[in-house]
């Protein structure tokens, strides 16, 4: 089983974003994780970041796609957005992203609580299979998998790429 | 009671219809107060709105008035993107003669997928859920003198936003228990959540015989009644009981049960005051407490439409139409965060 660097992995994605958002500017971005492994990660590349507004998460089981088949997830956390997303330029954090779907609903969710400036999608795997039109501005890893095979980030300490099933 | 027996549930033990707080497990009530945390944060934002309800039509079916329940199921309805249907059915189609299964054919055959019932039988909402379709929830919103299951929910989670945690709280119900609703809701409520001591307050005829099975203790008098206790709930005195056999006037039951400074200092320093409204001040509760710092009576009106909106939810969110291949094969890639 491959183990990866994630450390690395994040101190080169937090790298990358600084170059994006260089410090001084006027207004510093918002950084938003969505539950629950994209917190994991948004909580480490705010951290390396530095950034001075408190990180944001969201939930977006209002707003699947597949409510009526599935039903309410038993556990869902609150969204937290204290900050003002009005004209703000945000980092938006996932940690797999995948068929597209939790970033449309993560999308719409968020001008639920304003117009922002923009969103940059920052997520720690992006591996194929997308179902829609969504990219990844930064991207941690590249992964090509088969179609039933799954990667999932467990922690949030450690942080720990796992990938199953498959024909292995 | 069975839970399989408990048409509340279905097969997996999902939310199907929301009758009843008695027959449901501790994990359901805590499940409904936690989803109704999510949900509560909602109400804070700019567009106060998701969208999963979006396409369904929940009706509203009042055989009886009400105000701030049916507005609060209404707002709750539209925050989750719902269409809604506000029936006044006592001044509708059954006063023309119509059966009340007839009533409920109709609506079902406009593609409803969710009725709101209150009903002066007591057991109503059970009926329309057992003659219901699959696909249609049902959520009892006060039924007779039966339960009022979504009224105790929002006090449940009110107690629960002051002191966190059920177990170590001493609960006074204050008022009519024989005709409450509320009361019974709340009771099965308190002692499913595991308070520490639920105790009701009324005078011998207010009280029904029995009630000390149902897990409570009874005071006839405030004072030591409500003595070291965490959480007072006061009931409406209902204006048509008045006058008759079970009180001898207004005054006689504000000095005797009316909740006073006076009385209310029996209870511990940091109780809280709760109504399920509409309050008569004067009656069942002096002015000066309503409207105090212990009171979190317009607290529980705005928590109603974060409970609401989690019942509505997770009873809709029970009933999964039969999946064809296709559908299976993206639920299954869903496990991997997408």
């Amino acid at each position: 089983m491959t183990s990866y660097d994630l450390e690395a992995i994040l101190d080169e994605m937090a790298d990358n974003l600084k170059a994006r958002f260089p410090t001084g500017l006027n207004d510093e971005p918002l950084m938003i994780g969505i539950h629950t492994g994209g917190v994991w990660v948004a909580e480490a590349l705010h951290k390396r970041m530095g950034l001075s507004a408190p990180l944001c998460t969201i939930n977006i089981s209002f707003y699947r796609d597949d409510f009526t088949r599935i039903g309410m997830h038993p556990q869902v956390l609150p969204s937290k957005v204290h900050s003002n997303v009005e004209g703000r330029a945000i980092i938006l954090v996932d940690d797999v992203l995948y068929t597209g779907r939790t970033i449309r609903a993560a999308i719409n969710e968020i001008f639920d609580y304003g117009r922002p400036g923009s969103i940059t999608l920052a997520s720690l795997v992006d591996r194929d299979g997308r179902e829609l039109p969504m990219q990844a501005d930064i991207v941690g890893l590249h992964m090509t998998l088969e179609a039933d095979q799954q990667v999932k980030l467990s922690g949030p300490s450690p942080l720990e790429l796992s990938i199953s099933g498959g024909s292995d | 009671m069975s839970y399989r027996q408990n048409i509340q549930l279905t097969a997996d033990k999902n939310l199907k219809h929301f009758l009843s707080i008695e027959g449901l497990p501790r994990a359901m009530l805590m499940q409904i107060l936690d989803t109704a945390e999510t949900f509560s944060s909602v109400g804070e934002r700019a567009v106060k709105k998701v969208p999963i309800l979006r396409g369904k039509t929940i009706v509203n079916l009042f055989f009886e008035n009400s105000t701030r329940t049916r507005t609060t199921f209404e707002l709750a309805a539209k925050r989750l993107s719902a269409d809604v249907l506000n029936l006044n059915i006592a001044m509708s189609a059954t006063s023309k003669g119509e059966s009340l299964l007839d009533t409920l054919s109709n609506l079902e055959a406009m593609q409803s997928d969710m009725f709101v019932v209150r009903h002066a039988q007591s057991g109503a909402a059970h009926f329309i859920a057992k003659n219901s379709p699959e696909h249609i929830s049902v959520i009892n919103a006060g039924d007779g003198c039966h339960e009022h299951p979504t009224q105790a929910m929002l006090d449940m989670f009110t107690i629960r936003r002051h002191f966190g945690d059920f177990y170590p709280l001493k609960v006074a119900i204050v008022g009519d228990i024989l005709h409450s609703r509320v009361a019974r809701s709340q009771i099965h409520a308190l002692t499913t959540l595991g308070a520490n001591e639920v105790r009701v307050i009324a005078p011998k005829t207010l009280i029904p015989a029995n009630i000390e099975s149902m897990g409570v203790h009874v005071y006839h008098d405030m004072r030591k009644g409500l003595t070291d206790v965490d959480v007072v709930i006061i009931l409406r005195l209902q204006k048509e009981r008045m006058g008759g056999a079970f009180l001898p006037s207004v005054q006689e039951y504000f000095q005797a049960y009316g909740l006073t400074e006076e009385k209310l200092a029996y209870a511990k320093d940091s109780a809280i005051v709760m109504h399920p409204g509409p309050i008569n001040r004067g009656v069942e509760i002096a002015s000066s407490i309503a409207d105090g710092p212990r009171s979190v009576i317009l607290e529980q009106v705005t928590n109603g439409i974060a409970v609401r909106m989690a019942v509505m939810s997770m009873t809709m969110g029970s009933y999964s139409a039969p999946l064809s291949t296709d559908q299976s094969l993206s639920a299954n890639k869903r496990g991997a965060s997408s």
